[in-house]
């Protein structure tokens, strides 16, 4: 048997509130969605791979909510960037003979219950709350401190930053799906409130219901479906944290999952047509494309600048979607969405308006939980085989 | 825009940190210092995550430090500043910068510790800037 291992299925929810909705029913919508794109069934699956979003201890709940007979299961939790990093573990489980055909899902609804991202509640068990909880050390200002270091450090500007956000309302527009469709320019970014400074509303993601899934196969299974084949190349995962005396608040751990990325797929950034990254804030980009190797440490604000990411116009596009600060963020966890529009466009299925063109190597990169502290970081790279 | 006053909430105490608590009461800052590789850490564990060694001492800080980074939080109710500061002792540890003008903080601004209680009467460790370097409050 090949050692490959390909993404044979993905299905991004078209929700972006669900009301009327369970948090585990959408799990189960995800599945099937993706069992469809891939044309396989409920039956062929025998792995199975969820993270925190998923309701119930680890997998279990959803195991038999699904009626799922899976000879392997993983519900590794480092945060949003969880679902690119079991593509790795899919793809390592497959080539151990432990499962052929692997589902991953991620799914919520923290728009229709309100739930604020990072809102902090009393949690004993964790050994940092008692010095973080007192002082309210939220999600938003965690990545504002670390955009205002880049800022400090490099020179790096609003202006800079307010970039990433334009590039994602121009793929947005082409997205029905978009909750946040319309375009925007600079001068929109810097004039919406500031919410955590120095960033602004439009710097942050949306927040929105819904979720996505992907299965993973081994080559015999893949080569037997009538898509197209999208190997899984090289997948990488960190995380990152400070301890004090070490802090460094404008590198994070994709450096880290970025490289063993890129060992495992023997390609350089140079070689990549597309990149989808975690965009829960606009610095959250920033960091990821300095981290993956696109450009030198500190030179990110001007790498991101002048439309540089957007398809058609510039170097790199990235999130053609229009990713989490315009489509969608679900479970306040893009991980999912992150690979699901890699595969559309190394499959050629992206909006044509925004299709990288030969697009036969991309990134599904993640990288989740609180930027200045404790975050996981995940490094997918796919390849479109012809 | 001005911030006065803390609004905080109550620590979660621990056994490995009941000693920081009770510092804090006393209007004493604690970091933790390694005895074997020498390293400070924060927040303060009883195994150094330098070296995994267990002679760890809680070191009472001089309690000056300067911002490392800050934000100011418009969400946060009522808005609040939310800060790395780096003590002198050279650990960074978050905070609140509290009784200020947020316009004034930068990076680098002079800082010192003060205590605010909270419900229950635990002190807690909060910022404030240093009038002694002439920085405008």
């Amino acid at each position: 048997m090949s050692d490959n291992t390909f993404i044979v299925g993905a299905y991004e929810h078209p929700t972006r509130l669900a009301t009327n909705k369970s948090v585990t029913q959408l799990h189960a919508e995800v599945a099937i969605g993706a069992l469809d794109d891939a044309g396989l069934s409920k039956d062929d699956i025998d792995g199975f791979f969820c993270a925190g979003d998923a309701p119930g201890i680890g997998p279990l709940s959803i195991l038999e909510y699904l009626g799922l007979d899976v000879s392997y299961a993983d519900s590794t939790d480092i945060g949003g960037s969880s679902p690119i990093a079991q593509v790795g573990h899919a793809m390592r489980a497959i080539r151990d003979g432990k499962c052929n055909v692997a589902l991953i899902t991620s799914a919520g609804r923290p728009r229709s219950e309100a739930a604020a991202a990072g809102d902090l509640t009393e949690l004993p068990e964790y050994p940092e709350s008692g010095f973080e909880v007192p002082y309210r050390a939220a999600l938003a200002p965690s990545y504002a401190m670390c955009a205002q270091r880049h800022m400090y450090e490099f020179g790096t500007t609003s202006e800079q930053l307010a970039w990433i956000k334009v590039a994602s309302s121009h793929h947005a527009q082409h997205n029905p799906n978009a909750l946040l469709p319309n375009l925007v320019t600079v001068e929109d970014v810097l004039a919406s409130p500031l919410i955590s400074a120095p960033l602004h509303r439009l710097d942050c993601c949306v927040i929105s219901d819904g979720g996505g899934a992907v299965i993973v196969a081994r080559q015999e299974i893949a080569k037997s479906l009538n898509r197209p084949a999208i190997r899984v190349r090289g997948v990488g995962e960190a995380v990152g944290y400070t301890r004090g005396s070490d802090i460094n608040l404008t590198t994070s751990a994709v450096k880290k999952s970025a490289k063993s990325a890129f060992l495992e797929a023997k390609v350089t950034p140079q070689d990549i047509k597309y990149l989808s990254t975690y965009d829960s804030f606009t610095i959250t980009v920033l960091l990821a494309i300095e981290d993956l190797g696109f450009c030198e440490k500190g030179q990110g604000g001007r790498f991101v600048a002048d439309g540089n990411l957007i398809s058609g116009v510039g170097r790199l596009p990235v999130n053609t979607d229009g990713g989490g600060l315009s489509s969608n963020h679900p479970a306040h966890r893009g991980g999912i969405t992150k690979i699901i529009e890699a595969v559309r466009q190394l499959r050629g299925e992206a909006h044509p308006a925004v299709q990288v063109k030969s697009c036969d190597l991309a990134i599904a990169n993640g990288l989740g939980g609180m930027l200045d502290r404790r975050h996981g970081a995940a490094t997918a790279i796919l390849e479109r085989i012809s | 825009m001005r911030i006065d006053g803390a609004h905080l909430r109550v620590p979660v105490r621990t056994p490995e940190t009941n000693v920081f608590w009770d510092a804090a009461n006393e209007e004493s800052l604690l970091y933790a210092k390694c005895s074997e590789c020498t390293k400070p850490h924060y927040y303060p564990r009883k195994v150094c995550p330098f070296c995994f060694s267990t002679d760890v001492t809680f070191v009472k800080a001089s309690g000056r430090a300067n911002i490392y980074a800050f934000s100011l939080f418009n969400k946060g109710r009522p808005p609040y500043i939310s800060a790395w500061v780096m003590l002198e002792e050279g650990v960074a540890i978050i905070t609140n910068i509290i009784d200020c003008e947020s316009d004034l903080l930068k990076i680098g601004t002079p800082i010192k510790v003060v205590f605010s209680s909270v419900e229950g009467g635990q002190k807690i460790p909060v910022f404030t800037p240093r009038l002694d370097e002439n920085f405008i409050k």
